[in-house]
């Protein structure tokens, strides 16, 4: 297999940090090739340079042996290199046709020639085996199909080496599998593809090879043939890591959180929770497995507050808290751990110490006379989870902002947890996290279990619905459709419930 | 043990100062940065910038009356000022401080002329206190309608705006009126507030009050409200993101009400200053009175910091007292808004931080870069 593209000592500084050190890294002509490396490592920061977003300090490109210089994007694009963000950048209000063909629209005379444009998409789109209506509109639909939108736009430029970064973060599992077939048609018509990731699952079913990066520095390039998860995740952390989550029995207690007939509405008015009930037990997980978008999101925004409940209640030790403002929530002893911590977990222009009071403001401990904050004890306090639940921050004055995802996420986790509350709502809280900060936020809801609490976790992520929880509830078209001992449940059987109990959908 | 915690307390008086200093040092080089492109431009029009930069330091600074009506609208300015930067904190832009401020002005007049026979001291504080709230309710009518409603606070304050003014010469016409002049009443003897030239001789030419100590006081307040205390942090979280403040059991409509409130308190008292200390009458109004508008300037400047409020209200009472001295010197005034638009254009555009950060990184990277060539 000839190399397409060769990057040779390849080094990139920014203030106060080496994103990439001295990095050399070569792939193969119709390869699925992967770079595998934690959150901060450096991996789309040598993407970037390859695509020309940031020029390297040192180092030197060779595209199909010839040396380049890639000064920008368009000089990457037509040496046919194509890179698909991690953050979509699509034209929401446009259609699918019109997005793809962004910026070398056809035209006839000086009018846009719209007939040729949607012809031309989905001309690739059948050459390519990816499926897309070319007049819907970008905002009407899903997550997946947006990244195929996305990926035919670098093809429509002619790519033939495609950069990946991080795309399975915004999938669901089967949008994943979907992905994982679009890649391997892709190669098995000559394209080259670069793929981001944190994720060794994915490494081990898509990719051909594996370059791994730590700290800005390669550490090994292997086949995936002759490597296995474990020494992956070892070379990627740096340290032996458990993957598999250690627990007890549990000693599940007396009901905590009760859910009676619950109702409520979504952002465009729709029933998207119809009329759910079930309980979660001190001392017990319950885990909400379930396909993105059948009303997990507006199951918890209801029970916690954030969003109105139309029928039905929602008791916590007993007592009513249905449809009572979050401040009351909160006192009544819930923690939660939003899904989006960029939206609602912090305010990121906060400094840390105050991000640690967020929902807990109004706490004796926090307050000097009645209405003033006790700042020097604020900044105790924060300096304390800093400590405890090891967030990576020069000190707690910088902002929210500064700090990575998992870090930040770690600091969501200190406050929540740290509040001792009664019941701890974790939705999706390893969302884009590396293998070692998941470790972490797994350790620590266990312990919350352990120490006679109720969590209620609601994760896209089956694998981590199952090996966490106690019980598993799955919702599907906003109704809580079974509830299995996690003991007998298989990754079969949830996926049938998943997909709404039909038996057809047996593999 | 103690010890120790008497040095992090000290250590972190240390750095709010430090703070302070860098919050403020970028506006100060913004300043400086742009009286010498204005000074550039006086030039490059033909006119001598010593000439006129000494003629506006004249008619501001110059003698003891100058700096007492320097002073008058540094006054108005603080609180006008205050009320932009308190709305933006929430993240919300109160361009109604000329409305609330005009409301103030009226209501002060209500009550300083309506009423008769209190003890002088009653009677200031019974105008100045009625002039804010009634500030107050105008602009908190604003954040109601967007908290209820979700109308934008911009455009119902720009209305509100023309009702204040509108309202305010009626009842100058009617209820108000002076023997049919087009000013109103005179308020009583009793509710007139303190003026320098009462108790100083030196004064006896100018128009300085003791409103000078309440906007200071009053932004000393808001600095503490906002800075210190459990509403401050919820307002600030607010304006800072709405759906983490809910999420976090913060009451995001209320807080959105209590700030335009807070807002048009300030602005309110800057009108009720100005009739209880300055003119002791509202005249008709043919348009706005300006204060309000400045006041979106002097936020900005003072980055919506309540003391870079207080010193960038005196800077602007500066350049507005001396344009007039300008011009005797035969310089155009119109340099002072000259100066003003590029002061703010280099304080809103952050152009000095972005170039100090700019130069920061270039030196770092330089210094990695030999560091790597030494080894």
């Amino acid at each position: 297999m000839p190399t397409v593209i060769e990057m040779k000592g390849i080094s990139k500084s920014f203030p106060g940090i080496k994103a990439n050190d001295n990095i050399s890294l070569s792939v193969e002509q119709g390869e699925i090739h992967v770079l595998l490396g934690e959150n901060g490592a450096g991996k789309s920061t040598l993407m970037n340079i390859l695509y020309g977003l940031y020029n390297p300090d040192e180092g030197q490109i060779l595209v199909k042996e010839k040396p380049v210089v890639i000064s920008n994007p368009n000089v990457a694009i037509e040496l046919g290199i194509g890179m698909v963000h991690q953050h979509f950048m699509l034209v929401q209000p446009f259609t699918v046709a019109e997005n793809i063909v962004l910026g070398s629209e056809p035209s006839k005379g000086i009018t846009l020639d719209m007939n040729k444009a949607i012809k031309d998409v989905e001309e690739i789109s059948k050459k390519y085996e990816l499926k897309v209506d070319p007049n819907s509109k970008i905002q009407d639909i899903s997550v997946g199909m947006q990244q195929r939108v996305e990926i035919l736009k670098t093809l429509y430029r002619g790519a033939e080496i495609l950069i990946l970064d991080e795309p399975t973060a915004v999938l669901t599992p089967q949008e994943i599998e979907e992905l994982g077939i679009i890649m391997k048609s892709l190669v098995s018509q000559g394209k080259t593809i670069i793929l981001i990731t944190h994720k060794l699952k994915e490494v081990m079913a898509m990719s051909d090879r594996v370059t791994i990066i730590r700290r800005g520095k390669v550490i090994d390039t292997l086949n995936t043939k002759n490597t296995d998860i474990d020494e992956l995740a070892e070379k990627m952390v740096g340290r032996k890591v458990n993957l598999t989550v250690d627990k007890k029995e549990s000693k599940a207690g007396t009901p905590v959180l009760e859910v009676k007939g619950l109702k409520a509405l979504d952002n465009r008015d729709l029933e998207a929770v119809k009329g759910v009930s079930f309980e979660v037990n001190g001392g017990e997980i319950l885990g909400i497995a379930g396909v993105d978008g059948n009303g997990q999101h507006e199951l918890i925004e209801a029970i916690t507050g954030l969003r109105k409940i139309q029928a039905g209640e929602v008791l916590i030790n007993g007592k009513e808290i249905t449809s009572k403002p979050p401040r009351d929530i909160i006192s009544s002893g819930v923690a939660h751990i939003p899904e989006d911590r960029h939206k609602r977990g912090l305010v990121l222009d906060f400094p840390l110490y105050e991000n640690s009071i967020l929902g807990n403001h109004r706490a004796k401990t926090f307050s000097k006379h009645k209405f003033s904050l006790n700042y020097p004890k604020i900044r105790e306090h924060a300096r304390r989870l800093i400590k405890e639940f090891d967030v990576r921050t020069p000190n707690e004055k910088v902002k929210a902002r500064a700090l990575s995802g998992g870090n930040q996420q770690k600091l969501i986790i200190a406050r929540e947890i740290d509040r001792d509350p009664y019941l701890c709502i974790a939705a999706q809280p390893t969302r884009g996290l590396d293998v070692g900060a998941i470790e972490f936020v797994h350790k620590r809801l266990i312990e919350q279990r352990d120490s006679g609490k109720a969590v209620l976790l609601i994760s896209l992520e089956l694998d981590e619905v199952m090996s966490l929880s106690d019980r598993i509830a799955v919702m599907y078209d906003g109704k809580i459709v079974g509830v299995i001992d996690a003991k007998d449940a298989t990754e079969k059987k949830l996926g049938i419930l998943m997909a709404g109990g039909e038996a057809q959908h047996e593999e | 043990m103690d010890l120790q915690k008497i040095n992090v307390q000290k250590s972190e008086r240390k750095e709010n100062l430090d703070n302070l200093i860098k919050q403020l040092a970028y506006p100060l080089i913004a300043i400086i940065t742009s009286f010498v492109v204005g000074g550039l431009l006086v030039a490059a029009f033909g006119s001598n910038p010593i000439v006129a930069y000494s003629a506006m330091l004249r008619g501001s600074l110059g003698d003891i009356t100058s700096i007492g009506e320097t002073l008058v609208i540094t006054t108005y300015l603080i609180l006008t000022g205050l009320s932009i930067a308190f709305g933006f904190r929430c993240g919300l832009f109160n361009i109604g401080a000329e409305g609330q401020f005009v409301m103030g002005a009226i209501t002060a007049v209500w009550i300083g002329w309506g009423l008769k026979g209190l003890p002088p001291f009653l009677h200031v504080t019974l105008t100045l206190v009625g002039g804010a709230l009634a500030g107050g309710f105008w602009g908190g009518f604003v954040g109601w309608l967007k908290a209820r409603l979700g109308s934008h606070e911009v455009i119902n304050g720009i209305m509100m705006n023309y009702i204040a003014v509108q309202l305010s010469n009626f009842w100058v016409r009617t209820s108000l009126n002076q023997d049919g002049k087009a000013f109103s009443v005179e308020i009583a003897d009793s509710a007139k507030l303190w003026r320098f030239s009462e108790t100083f001789s030196v004064f006896s030419k100018t128009r300085l009050s003791g409103g000078l100590f309440v906007a200071i006081l009053v932004a000393l307040v808001a600095y503490y409200v906002l800075n210190k205390t459990q509403k401050g942090f919820e307002i600030r979280a607010v304006g800072f993101n709405q759906h983490a403040a809910e999420y976090g059991g913060i009451n995001v409509k209320n807080n959105i009400i209590l700030a335009m409130f807070s807002a048009g308190l300030f602005a309110g008292l800057a009108g009720a200053i100005m009739t209880s200390a300055m003119q002791y009458r509202v005249n008709q109004l043919m348009g706005f009175t300006g204060f309000g508008m400045d006041g979106i300037a002097v936020a900005l400047v003072g980055n919506n910091h309540p003391i870079g409020v207080i010193i960038s209200a005196l800077l602007f009472g500066i350049l507005q007292k001396g344009g007039p001295m300008m011009q005797i010197e035969g310089i155009a005034k119109e340099v002072v808004f000259i100066v003003q638009g590029i002061l703010i254009l280099f304080v809103a555009a952050n152009f000095v931080r972005i170039m100090h950060d700019k130069y920061k990184i270039n030196k770092e990277l330089k210094n990695s870069l030999n560091k790597r060539e030494g080894k």
